[in-house]
Formats: structure tokens, sequence, C-alpha cells
């Protein structure tokens, strides 16, 4: 094994130690799951009960469908490192291993939230909105599969930077909103495409867009999280 | 004999305001840092620099011959500490493996049950911690702070929350660690500890 094989291992135990550690405590406590599928739950009824029923332009059930997707993750994926504060855990994992053992453990449990709640949430979405049809399916569901990954990185960040702060809540949607407003467009419009119809060749531009956000997201998130993290 | 620990020059500033400064040490096999100083004086937040938790203002830690600048020194270190929380909806046991796969160490390799065993613990290790009484708590920090064999054990406040039991487990344990490595106490009550080599105080340092 090469020396760079070895130290990614090395790397990657710890990080999957805490994914197993968070998925655990979740399925026990089920903090930010409870939070996520109350609000999925409840923003698609109130969808449903305005629009449902009439005829709604697909732009509208595209645009609508990522509005209960953001507010549904606002709710439920800044848990991550505020309850390690309130718990009093943050400085037993900060003595326990490297910030970016944290970070990548982090990222990794919002990505695989975010996905499973994002499928659900599309379920659904589609079950009570019989307007809603994606002609591509492909193309839809690559659409949430990195969009749900652009959501978690950034919302990762930005629940280890709330989570020092003394007022969490309210501060994570107002620090969320901006860094995701050019995630969100792309999305949207990409719902919108395969609602139509469109290939996934005629999307290349918003997936090169999408991974790079991704990309800078986690990238930058790895600089800034250790001066986050300590102190 | 080679230093298992050497403090350079510590200080640290919250706000600009000193709580401590020019605090130099070192540690060999056997030895005792004792910390002490009232409440407030500071002693908690060296123990925390000690342990990498917090960054210090100015100064620098050598663990061993390690010289690297940025090295994580999370496998030499074990710590207890009031403000060092567990995982509450982990069991005892889970608790402990979850201190060693984090730090890429194999669980099945460390005596997971026989720590517990020695720290009065055995009957609950598939409790989850939130059934546990404080001073069963207190136990299981011991245990999650020895189980990866730290040459460097930090006992911040060591007896508080401890039976008269609890107490002469916790002399035992650093009888133990005393063999074996360095141990780091903080306390404003001195006459917890018997011996020590080396004394910091706090009180008298800013």
């Amino acid at each position: 094994m090469s020396e760079s094989e070895s130290r990614l291992k090395k790397f990657l135990k710890p990080v999957l130690t805490v994914l197993i550690k968070d998925l655990r405590s979740e399925l026990r406590t089920r903090y930010a799951m409870s939070a996520l599928l109350m609000f999925i739950i409840s923003t698609i009824s109130i969808v449903v009960f305005s629009i449902g029923g009439g005829t709604t332009r697909i732009d509208v059930l595209s645009g609508m469908l990522w509005v209960v997707i953001f507010f549904s993750s606002m709710s439920g994926l800044s848990r991550t490192f505020v309850t390690e504060e309130e718990r009093g855990t943050s400085m037993t994992l900060q003595l326990l291993a490297p910030p970016g053992v944290i970070l990548f453990g982090k990222l990794l449990f919002n990505t695989l939230l975010t996905i499973s709640m994002n499928i659900l949430a599309v379920g659904l979405y589609g079950f009570l909105l019989s307007e809603f049809i994606i002609k591509t399916t492909g193309l839809f569901w690559l659409t949430v599969l990195l969009g749900s990954i652009g959501l978690a990185s950034s919302a990762t960040i930005i629940a280890a930077i709330i989570a020092k702060a003394n007022t969490k809540g309210p501060l994570f949607p107002v620090l969320a909103l901006p860094l995701l407003l050019p995630l969100l467009v792309v999305v949207i419009d990409m719902t919108r495409l395969s609602a139509e119809g469109g290939t996934i060749t005629e999307a290349l531009g918003e997936f090169q867009f999408l991974i790079a956000y991704i990309v800078v997201n986690v990238t930058a998130s790895s600089m800034l999280f250790g001066y986050i993290w300590k102190d | 004999m080679e230093k298992l620990i050497t403090a350079i020059d510590l200080k640290k500033e919250f706000n600009r305001r000193v709580i401590f400064q020019r605090i130099s040490f070192s540690l060999a096999v056997g030895e005792t840092l004792l910390i002490t100083g009232k409440n407030g004086s500071g002693k908690s937040t060296l123990m925390k620099v000690i342990a990498h938790v917090l960054t210090p203002t100015h100064g620098t830690f050598i663990f061993g011959g390690d010289t690297s600048e940025g090295s994580y020194p999370h496998s030499r270190l074990g710590f207890v500490s009031p403000y060092l929380n567990l995982y509450d909806e982990l069991s005892a046991r889970e608790n402990l493996i979850f201190a060693l796969s984090i730090r890429g160490l194999d669980h099945q390799r460390f005596p997971i049950d026989e720590l517990l065993d020695r720290t009065g613990l055995a009957r609950f290790k598939n409790s989850p911690l939130r059934v546990f009484s404080s001073g069963m708590k207190q136990r299981l920090k011991y245990a999650f702070a020895l189980i990866h064999n730290p040459s460097i054990l930090l006992l911040d406040e060591p007896m508080s929350n401890l039976d008269s039991e609890g107490k002469d487990l916790v002399r035992q344990l650093m009888a133990a660690q005393s063999e074996r490595g360095a141990l780091i106490i903080a306390t404003n009550d001195a006459n917890e500890v018997e011996e020590y080599t080396t004394m910091v105080n706090l009180d008298v340092r800013v």
C-alpha cells in the first residue's frame, strides 16, 4: 500500500467513526430527523392546500419543491453542531480528533440525512401534487442528488459557525440564504428542465456549476473549519 | 530521561485579558505536575490548552521528541474534566469504542470490558449514559481518558462528584498512571495530591 493510500485510510476511519456515531445518536434521539420530517410534511401540506387542485405552471411547482427542501434543511441540518454544543460534547470531539476529521464526519452525516430526506420530500410532493410530472427522471434525480450534496456542504459549515453563537436558530437561515441562493436558482431551473423533458446534455453547464459549487464549498470549509472549531 | 511533554512559555488571553502567562514545564515518566489556584485563576483554561482543546495565545509544546509544528497529540493525552461530557444516548461501552475508533485505533485490541470492570461499571456497560448517576459518569470519564493508554493523563478537579470508594479508585488509577507515564493535576485542594514533582500556582503567576 502506498503512503498516500495509507494516510487516506488513516483519515477515513476516524471520519467514518464520527459518521457512525452521529447516525447512531440520531436514530436514538431523532433530533434532526423529527425537525426535518415535520417541516417537510407541514410545508408540503401548505403547498397542496394553496395551489393543489388548480392548474399550476411547472416552473412554479419546481420552485415550490426547492422552497420546501430549503426550509426543511434549515430546520434540521443546523442540529449537527448545535447538539454537540448543547450537550457539552464539543470539547470531547476537540480532544479526540483533528478538526478535519470532525468536519468531514459531520459533512457525510448531513449529506446522507439531506439525500434521504429529500428523496422522501420529492416522493411526497409528487404523490400529493399530481401536476408535478417529471419527463426526464435521470436529469431530475441527478439534480436532487447534487442539490442535496451542495445544500449539505453549505449547511455544515454554517452550522459550525452558528453553534458558537448565542442566537443559534434565527442565524442559520440568515447566513444560509445568500450562500445557497445561487445553488437554489440552478437546481430550480434544472428541475423545470427535467419536467419539460430536457436532456442531460442541455444541462451540462448547470452540472458543471453544481460540481464547482460543491468543490469550492468543501475546500473553503476545510480551510476555515479549524479556526471556527477551536476557541 | 526523555521528556513526554515540554511546554514552553505558555500564555492565554481572552479579549486582551491575560489568564496566565510565562508557564513552562516538562514532564518525564513518573513525574506529576500540580496546578493550583483559586476559583477563576485559570486552572481549567491551562488544562484545556495543554489538552489542545484551546490554542495558546503564545507558547508551544513538544511531545516526546516530536518537534513538528501542528502535530496533533490526541493519542498521547487522556483528559478528565468537569467540562468534558460523554454521549448520553450511547452506552458506556459504545462511548469507549468511539474514543478508540476516532483516534484510528482498533477497539478489539484494547481491554474495554476489563477497564469498565475496574471502574465498577461492568454491570452497566450496555446501559445508555442517561441512566447513569453523576458519580458513575465521572467513573466513566476516567475509563474514557485511560482506554487508549495515554502517556500523559490530565485530571481537572479529579475528585469531584466521587464518593469515598470512587476517590480510592482514582488514587489507584493515578498511581498506575505514574508508573507508565506522566500526570497533570489541576485542583484547588492541594491535599488531594500526595506527591508531585512540579507545581504551578496560578494565584502568583499573573
